[in-house]
C-alpha cells in the first residue's frame, strides 16, 4: 500500500507539533506552567502518537505513547512540571524530532543505536513519572518489546479494566477516493485496534456495484464496529483524521445513548440492517433500540400532527429520563468542539513549496510578457492599446504583490527557535543569558527566512559565546548578572535589518586592528572605519585563540556567516561599544524574485536600480561637473555627496550625451549618487541570477529582460555606495 | 500477469492483492469466472493484501452469486487470513479457512 502521499504532511505536521511542544516548554521553565500550556503539550504528543500510528510507525508511536503518558500525569496533577521534567520532556522531543527525520529520509525503522537512545530517554521519563519504580520498568520494557510488530499493541487488561460502559460503538464508510490517496482502510482499522479490543465488526459492503460498474481503485466499503476502549471520543476520530473529509464517520460513546443512535439510524438508509448490527455490535441492547425506535415514531407523530411545540429530541429523551441532562450536555459539547475546530482548520492550510515557486515563475514570465505588450502598444501608438495595457499592467503588479505576499513569512518562528539554542549554550558554559525577541511579526521571503537560519544561529553563538560575559565578570564590572540578547527585526527601505545584540563587553577594536595589519588585511597607516575594521572579523579564519582572547573563536563560522549573507544580496554592519556590548545588522532584500525597479540608461546600455534604493533624482549641472573634478563629490543641498558615474564605472565608450542626470540612491544610512545619461521610469524588474563566470563583477547583483527582449543589469546598490566610499576616503586620505 | 492457472478449474493468484494488481486482477479474474462454471482460487500466494485486493475478492464471490457460478476461494495465505479475521468475514469466505491444514483442504474435492 502507498502512504509515500501522505507521509510529506505527516512531517510537517510532526514538525510543527514538535516545535510548539518546545516552545511551551520553555515558556514553561520561564513563566512556570500553566493548566493550558500542559493540554497544549500533551495534545500535541497525542496527535504525533495518532498520526504515526497511521504509518506503522511502531517505534514512534510507543515511544510517543509514554511521552504521552507523563503529559497526563502532569494534566492530572499528579506532579508539577518542574525545570526536572522540563528537560527530559525537551530531551525527548528532540529525540522524536530525530525520529521524524529518519522517517523523511530513509522511511526505514530505526537503527539498534537509535532505539537504544530511545529506551535510555524512557528511563529518564520512567524517573520522572509518578509511577512506582517497577511499574516504570515494566513500561519500558513493554516500550522496547513493541518494536516488533507482532507484540506492539497496546496491551490492556480487559478483566480489570473494560466495562460495557467503555464500549464504543463505530461507523465508517469510506470516500471513493481514499486508496487513490494513499490511505488503506484496512491500515486503520489495525491501528484502531491498538486503541482497545475490537468486540465486533461487520464490513458492510453493500454498496459495491456489480463487476462492470466496478472499479477497482475506488473504494465501496464501510465498517460497522463494536469496540471496548478507554480512548477518548477524540482519540478514536483521530485515527481516521487523513481520511475524515472524505468518510462517512459516526462515533457513537458507550451505553445506550438513544438520542444519537436515532440520529445515527436516521441518516442512514440501511436502518433495518444497521439497527440489527447495532444490536450484534452489543452497544445498543434490543430494548434500546425499541425505546429509540418508539420514541421516535412518537415525536414524528407529534409534529405531524401539528402539536403545539416540537420538542427537541435531546430535550425529549431528557424528560423521560432515558438519558442524564449531562450525558446530552456532553454530546452538544463534542459537537461545538467539532465546529469550533473545523472554523480553525478553514482559516490556513498547506500548499507545498513548489507549487508556490512555479506561480511565481509563471508571474516573472507574466510580467516579463506584460512589459513587452506595453512596449509595442507604445510603439503601435494607438491610445486605446495603451491603456488597455495600462490596465493589464496594473493587474500583473497586483498579482505579482500577491504572490509574492504568499511567500512572506514571518521572522517570528525562526527567531522563537533560538531560545533553545540560547538555554542550551548557556546552560552548557555556565552563563545566564535572557533572549528578548522584538519584531516578529515582521515579515520576509519565505526563501530568506530559510537561508539565514544557519547565519542567524553563527551569530548568537557567538554572541553567547564570546560576547557576554561569565556571571562574575558582569558583576565584577557593575553589570547586572544576567546577559542580554536582543533578536530584532524591522523593515527598511525595501530590505529587512536583522539585529542581533548583545550586551556583553564588545569588540577589541586595537586586537582586531594588529591582527589584521599581522595578517595583510589592511596596511599599517591605513585609515579604516570602525565597521570597516569589525568586518575583518568575517575573513575566513580571522581570529584564533591565542592571538584575539576578547574573540576567542569568533573567526570560526563567521566566513560561512558573510558567505551567507552576500549570497542573499545583503550585508552586515557591525556597531560596537567596549563593554556595553556589540550590535550586528544583517541588511537582506525583501524579495529574492521579483522587485520594482528604476531603469536608466548609459549609452546604449541600461541598468535596473532597485527603486526602494532610489532616494531622489535630480539633474546634472554644469556646477556638479565642476565640483565633481575638484572636490570629487556633489554638493546635495549643501552636504557632499560621494558619487558614481556609472560611465566610467562599467568602462562604456560612448560619447557623453549633453544633459546627463543624478540618482541619488541610499543603502543603509549612507547615500550616493549615480550619475547616468537617462531616466527611464518605473520597471517590474525580475531577477535573474547571473552566471557564476559573472561573480567576481562588483556592481552587479543580477540581470532582467527588458520587454524588448533585452538584458538589463541590475545594480547591487550596496556595493556600489562602498566603492564610492571608499575612494572617497582614499581621496580625503591623499 | 498475477494469475496462474493451475489446472482446468483451479486458478492461482501470485505475489500480491493490492491496489497496484486490483485492475488486472479484476480483469482476469472476471474473464476466468465467465468461463468456467466452477473455480477454485488458490491464495496460498497472496503476499500482502489492502483493502483494494478485499474488494476484488468480494466482488467476485457476488458476481459468482449472481451468475451462479461455483467459485471457492482455497488455500488462504496468513496474510489473507489475517484480513479476513479482522474484517470478521472468514464466514462469507469460509470454504476452506481450516488453519494450518491447507493441504488437507485443498485435497479435498
Amino acid at each position: 500500500m502507498n502512504i509515500d502521499a501522505a507521509l510529506p504532511t505527516f512531517v510537517a505536521e510532526c514538525r510543527d507539533l514538535l516545535q510548539v511542544m518546545e516552545q511551551e516548554l520553555l515558556k514553561c521553565e520561564q513563566d512556570g506552567a500553566d493548566p493550558d500550556t500542559i493540554d497544549t503539550l500533551f495534545r500535541a504528543a497525542h496527535t504525533i502518537k495518532g498520526s504515526a500510528g497511521m504509518f506503522g510507525l511502531d517505534w514512534v508511536v510507543s515511544f510517543t505513547h509514554e511521552v504521552e503518558g507523563l503529559l497526563q500525569q502532569l494534566r492530572e496533577g499528579l506532579f508539577p512540571l518542574d525545570h526536572g521534567r522540563i528537560d527530559v520532556l525537551l530531551k525527548a522531543a528532540d529525540y522524536i524530532s530525530n525520529l521524524i527525520d529518519l522517517v523523511e529520509q530513509e522511511g526505514e525503522t530505526p537503527s539498534a543505536e537509535v532505539i537504544a537512545r530511545g529506551e535510555a530517554l524512557l528511563t529518564q521519563l520512567a524517573k520522572v513519572s509518578s509511577a512506582p519504580q517497577s511499574n516504570a520498568m515494566t513500561k519500558v520494557a513493554a516500550a522496547a518489546n513493541k518494536i516488533t510488530p507482532a507484540t506492539a499493541k497496546l496491551e490492556r487488561d480487559p478483566s480489570t479494566r473494560f466495562d460495557s460502559a467503555h464500549s464504543w460503538y463505530i461507523s465508517v464508510h469510506f470516500g471513493r477516493n481514499v486508496l487513490r490517496d494513499g490511505m488503506d482502510p484496512l491500515g486503520l482499522l489495525r491501528y484502531l485496534k491498538r486503541l482497545g479490543r475490537i468486540t465486533a465488526i461487520a464490513t458492510v459492503c453493500s454498496e459495491l456495484p456489480n463487476a462492470d460498474d466496478m472499479n477497482p481503485e475506488d473504494c465501496y466499503l464501510g465498517f460497522e464496529i463494536g469496540m471496548e476502549s478507554e480512548a477518548t471520543q477524540m482519540e478514536l476520530e483521530a485515527v481516521f483524521g487523513f481520511v475524515r473529509d472524505s468518510c462517512r464517520l459516526r462515533i457513537l460513546p458507550p451505553r445506550n445513548r438513544l438520542p444519537e443512535y436515532i440520529n445515527h439510524l436516521d441518516e442512514l438508509d440501511e436502518a433495518d440492517r444497521l439497527g440489527a448490527i447495532l444490536m450484534h455490535c452489543g452497544a445498543l441492547t434490543s430494548w434500546g433500540l425499541k425505546e429509540a425506535l418508539r420514541l421516535q415514531a412518537e415525536a414524528d407523530a407529534a409534529s405531524a400532527s401539528g402539536a403545539a411545540q416540537h420538542k427537541p429530541l435531546g430535550q425529549l429523551v431528557v424528560e423521560e429520563g432515558l438519558v442524564h441532562p449531562e450525558v446530552v450536555a456532553a454530546a452538544l459539547a463534542t459537537q461545538r468542539r467539532g465546529q469550533e475546530r473545523k472554523v480553525a482548520d478553514a482559516s490556513s492550510f498547506r500548499v507545498s513549496a513548489t507549487k508556490l515557486d512555479a506561480l511565481i515563475e509563471i508571474i516573472s514570465e507574466l510580467v516579463i510578457a506584460s512589459a513587452g505588450a506595453d512596449l509595442l502598444a507604445r510603439q503601435g501608438g494607438s491610445s486605446e492599446l495603451q491603456e488597455a495595457n495600462a490596465a493589464v499592467a496594473r493587474l500583473v503588479e497586483g498579482v505579482r504583490n500577491g504572490a509574492l505576499q504568499l511567500r512572506m513569512v514571518q521572522i517570528g518562528d525562526t527567531f522563537k527557535r533560538f531560545q533553545r539554542v540560547v538555554r542550551d549554550v548557556s546552560k552548557e558554559i555556565g552563563k545566564e543569558i535572557e533572549l528578548v525577541i522584538h519584531g516578529a511579526e515582521t515579515e520576509l521571503d519565505k526563501t530568506v527566512v530559510e537561508q539565514i537560519g544557519d547565519p542567524l544561529t553563527h551569530l548568537v553563538r557567538n554572541a553567547i559565546d564570546h560576547g557576554i560575559e561569565s556571571p562574575e565578570v558582569r558583576v565584577a564590572r557593575g553589570k547586572p548578572a544576567h546577559g542580554r540578547l536582543i533578536l530584532d527585526a524591522f523593515h527598511d527601505a525595501g530590505a529587512i535589518v536583522i539585529v542581533v545584540a548583545d550586551d556583553g563587553g564588545g569588540l577589541d577594536l586595537t586586537r582586531i586592528r594588529k591582527r589584521g595589519e599581522e595578517r595583510g588585511l589592511i596596511a599599517r597607516d591605513q585609515v579604516v572605519s570602525d565597521n570597516e575594521l569589525c568586518k575583518l572579523i568575517f575573513e575566513p579564519g580571522f581570529s584564533t585563540n591565542d592571538t584575539v582572547t576578547n574573540l576567542s573563536g569568533r573567526g570560526v563560522g563567521m566566513d560561512v556567516v558573510r558567505r551567507n549573507i552576500d549570497a542573499l544580496r545583503g550585508e552586515i554592519n557591525i556597531d560596537t561599544r567596549p563593554g556595553e556590548g556589540t550590535t550586528m545588522y544583517l541588511r537582506l532584500p525583501l524579495t529574492l524574485a521579483i522587485i520594482d525597479g528604476f531603469l536608466v540608461g548609459v549609452g546604449d546600455a541600461q541598468y535596473v536600480v532597485p527603486l526602494d534604493m532610489v532616494a531622489e533624482c535630480r539633474e546634472f549641472t554644469s556646477q556638479d561637473a565642476e565640483l565633481a573634478k575638484t572636490q570629487n563629490c556633489l554638493n546635495l543641498r549643501g552636504t557632499a555627496l560621494p558619487y558614481v558615474h556609472l560611465r566610467d564605472y562599467f568602462g562604456r565608450r560612448e560619447a557623453p550625451v549633453r544633459r546627463q542626470n543624478v540618482v541619488v540612491v541610499r543603502s543603509g544610512n549612507r547615500q550616493v549618487g549615480l550619475i547616468v545619461d537617462r531616466l527611464m521610469g518605473q520597471f517590474q524588474t525580475v531577477i535573474k541570477p547571473l552566471s557564476p563566470i559573472f561573480g567576481s563583477i562588483r556592481g552587479v547583483g543580477g540581470s532582467t529582460i527588458l520587454g524588448s527582449g533585452k538584458v538589463a543589469l541590475i545594480l547591487d546598490v550596496p556595493s556600489l555606495v562602498q566603492h564610492a566610499a571608499a575612494r572617497e576616503a582614499a581621496v580625503v586620505h591623499h | 500477469m498475477p494469475l496462474n492457472r493451475v489446472s482446468a478449474s483451479r486458478l492461482r493468484v501470485e505475489g500480491d492483492l493490492t491496489i497496484y494488481e486490483a485492475v488486472a486482477l479484476k480483469a482476469a479474474l472476471m474473464a476466468a469466472l465467465v468461463d468456467s462454471p466452477m473455480l477454485e482460487i488458490d491464495l496460498s500466494d497472496v503476499g500482502e493484501i489492502d483493502t483494494a485486493g478485499l474488494q476484488i475478492l468480494l466482488l467476485i464471490k457476488n458476481e459468482a452469486e449472481s451468475r451462479g457460478r461455483d467459485i471457492r476461494f482455497i488455500q488462504h495465505s496468513p496474510a489473507v487470513r489475517e484480513v479476513l479475521e479482522m474484517c470478521d468475514l472468514a464466514a462469507l469466505f469460509g470454504d476452506a479457512i481450516v488453519i494450518g491444514r491447507h493441504d488437507a483442504a485443498a485435497e479435498a474435492p
